[in-house]
């Protein structure tokens, strides 16, 4: 039924007059930051038994609407399709997506929404049975491959198997669990996403070790948040929240330390923390301890990691290419000051 | 209503032209119905044109344009091997945005007709069970009606997906028999022979066509005469040996121009080799066969309730009529009730193939590309442009149904009642 979403999507664009600018103001009067997500990704975004959502993208919006609210509960999840997400945001239906959606030109320039970081380095990654007998993807010459439609892994994996002159059969459905429930039922040889969701996904299958993931990571999939692209100031916002997470990681404040370093000498951390006279909220029309907020509702980068996808969870991901500059990674955060 | 405000006028004792300005809106019905029809249709205008201004607005401020030239981009989607990509040849990176529309409608349009045919004969099948006096018969119809025709559509065409994939044989390199010596499915589809047309072949085609024209001249002629003089002539008969005889004899005359591509099974080799190789033959995908059955077997349920409420619509005189000339059972179906039932069952038949059509956009939930999945949907994701996106699509789903309602009106035209 997602299928009658876009038209009244499109009726939103065309009756919503004042999605224009200013969804601080509009978050601050709902008191509540409308959150758009998967419809369940393990350790991105998805319920858990109680029915709270978990998860990296998730806990992403618990940390803007800390900044913004100062209450990281103060959030309404919008739970949305590959397909729809992009509609629905510019539609103005939810306020931020945090969707593990790949940061792209198109996107970026042509869509009306802008993105304002990359939360998580990801790459395209499959998964096969076991039983095929391939261990590399450049063998799979005529295989017939399930993903989700309306994804960049729905091009990347067109563009790769015309690059290395190879034929496949490609079958996009919309929903992640319709995926799987395909691959697992023999409809198709090959399941692809980005790694992490690959990772993911397996998981759910009853006999996860009968599945492998191919070595080849056949594309950059730099996953972050996405807000409208009339909103400069909600825009800066977004990005800074992000840029916060990563640069209190950067300075070892933890959800746990926070009140003890304000009292830090490290001119960083107060100007982060907005100790004594630091003041960097206000220029955004946040609060001066817009950071200490979203950092004791999530913790730093590095914990929000660790909770939702690092090596102690049910993914086991490494920190890889996420980890941050100063240890080998891509995680940098322009200075705040 | 112009008789009250008339009658009423020389009662009151003024005459309707001193009802000028204010008070005529106040005292008379037809200035006052203008008015407010005037003010509602003002309304709608402002309504349509506020919404324009604001999407107009709204575009601006996200930096879109409103327009049409993403047809002319480039399509780097892969699209499901179905009828559509087989008709455009459609191939990924060297086909434009606007194929990718041809390919969604033409998946549509197929899945389309061919349920609204099975639909159609199903559910007269089932219309008639229903009333038949054979008690399994009438039971198995009852139940299937009532069962399918509340159950949501939705539901059905997973279902319809699960059950496929139940009964296909998801292990590489096994198959199962659907038809014994025709056709063969396997976890990825249906695989079947392909006729390879070649020099000569349309003239086989023509003869054909022309064999048809004769069948059915020879039927007008027929009934013309029995008509005259009440004598019967064997047209099926005749039909079928100009058809399939002149067809064949010239099939044969010409070299028999046509060649059958059977599907080739490897079952060695490789894992991946293993199975139908792919492009030969001819080929089902089971997304099309899964929403097929859906939809065809789903709108049945309420053709049945359409065919047997128009049967029991005709008097009971007419049955009774003409089991008293002798009639048999068959032929008073066909001659008399059917017939007169006819008038009763096209209407609201027109509006289940409509329905049928409409339905087939749920497909996008199982991944068979029909417009609203690789259109609507993927092509959206992107291009962005779902002002224009949604309104080529309600456009054609528009001219779509019109066609139907065109050609059904015709129909209807043709069956309903002639007064002498």
């Amino acid at each position: 039924m997602k299928s009658t979403l876009l038209p009244i999507a499109a009726a939103v664009t065309l009756a919503a007059g004042a999605a224009g600018a200013a969804t601080l103001d509009d978050v601050k009067a709902n008191g509540q930051l409308k959150c758009g997500v998967s419809q369940g990704l393990p350790g991105f975004s998805t319920p858990d038994d109680n029915g709270n959502w978990t998860g990296l993208d998730v806990d992403y919006c618990k940390a803007l609407a800390a900044a913004v609210l100062g209450d990281a509960d103060a959030v309404e999840y919008v739970s949305l399709s590959a397909k729809d997400r992009f509609t629905a945001l510019s539609s103005g239906e939810i306020d931020v997506l945090s969707r593990n959606t790949t940061w792209t030109i198109t996107r970026d320039t042509d869509l009306g929404i802008s993105f304002t970081g990359v939360s998580y380095y990801d790459g395209q990654g499959m998964m096969v049975p076991r039983d095929l007998g391939v261990t590399s993807a450049l063998e799979l010459d005529g295989a017939t491959i399930c993903t989700n439609t309306g994804t960049t892994t729905e091009l990347n994996i067109t563009d790769y198997f015309k690059q290395h002159d190879m034929e496949f059969e490609l079958v996009a459905l919309e929903n992640s669990d319709e995926v799987v429930a395909a691959y697992g039922a023999g409809r198709c040889d090959v399941f692809t996403t980005d790694r992490s969701g690959v990772a993911a996904e397996r998981l759910k299958l009853a006999d996860s070790d009968a599945h492998m993931v191919l070595p080849e990571t056949i594309s950059k999939e730099p996953l972050g948040p996405s807000v409208r692209a009339d909103d400069e100031q909600w825009e800066k916002i977004s990005r800074w929240v992000l840029n916060a997470l990563v640069e209190a990681e950067e300075l070892g404040i933890t959800s746990e330390n926070t009140e003890e370093m304000m009292s830090s000498e490290n001119p960083s951390v107060q100007r982060l923390l907005g100790a004594g006279e630091n003041d960097y909220g206000s220029p955004m029309g946040l609060d001066a301890s817009w950071a200490k907020n979203a950092i004791e509702a999530v913790g730093n980068y590095g914990e929000i990691y660790e909770r939702n996808v690092g090596p102690d969870t049910p993914l086991g991901l490494d920190r890889g290419v996420n980890a941050l500059w100063t240890d080998g990674g891509l995680m940098y955060a322009p200075p705040i000051r | 209503m112009s008789s009250m405000s008339e009658g009423g006028t020389p009662a009151g004792g003024k005459s309707s032209k001193e009802r000028t300005g204010l008070a005529a809106l106040v005292f008379d019905a037809k200035a006052r119905s203008l008015f407010f029809q005037a003010l509602l249709a003002l309304a709608i205008l402002a309504l349509i044109w506020v919404a324009i201004g604001n999407a107009a607005d709204n575009l601006a401020s996200q930096n879109k344009q409103f327009g049409f030239d993403f047809f002319d981009r480039p399509s780097d989607i892969q699209i499901l091997t179905t009828f559509g990509t087989w008709i455009t040849g459609y191939e990924a990176g060297e086909h434009t945005v606007f194929d990718v529309f041809l390919v969604g409608i033409a998946n549509t349009l197929i899945v389309s007709i061919v349920g609204v045919i099975i639909a159609t004969l199903w559910g007269f099948l089932l219309g008639i069970f229903r009333l038949s006096p054979n008690f399994v018969l009438r039971s198995f119809a009852t139940i299937y009606v009532e069962l399918l025709r509340n159950v949501p559509l939705l539901l059905q065409i997973f279902f319809w997906t699960a059950v496929l994939r139940l009964v296909a044989p998801s292990e590489r390199g096994t198959y199962s028999t659907l038809i014994p010596g025709l056709f063969q499915f396997d976890a990825k589809g249906i695989y079947g022979p392909y006729p390879i047309l070649e020099d000569g072949f349309g003239l086989v085609l023509i003869t054909f066509l022309i064999a048809v024209a004769a069948s059915i001249g020879y039927a007008k002629w027929a009934k013309k005469r029995q008509d005259a003089t009440g004598q019967p002539s064997p047209v099926a008969l005749v039909s079928a040996g100009l058809i399939i005889g002149l067809t064949v004899v010239v099939y044969l005359i010409m070299g028999r121009p046509m060649t059958i591509e059977w599907p080739n099974f490897v079952s060695d080799g490789p894992m991946l080799r293993r199975g139908f190789e792919r492009g030969i033959g001819s080929y089902i995908a089971p997304e099309f066969m899964a929403l097929l059955l859906a939809l065809a077997s789903y709108t049945a349920a309420f053709i049945a309730e359409i065919v047997r409420a128009g049967i029991q619509a005709v008097p009971k005189g007419q049955s009774e009529a003409a089991a008293a000339l002798g009639l048999p059972a068959g032929i008073a179906m066909r001659k008399v009730i059917l017939p007169q039932a006819f008038r009763v069952i096209v209407p609201p038949l027109t509006s289940q193939y409509l329905n049928l059509t409409k339905n087939s956009s749920l497909a996008a939930a199982i991944g068979y590309p029909e417009l609203v999945a690789v259109f609507a949907g993927t092509t959206l994701n992107q291009v962005g442009a779902a002002i224009e996106i949604i309104a080529v699509v309600i456009l054609v789903y528009l001219v779509i149904s019109l066609v139907t309602s065109f050609f059904m009106n015709w129909f209807n035209n043709r069956v309903a009642l002639v007064e002498r």
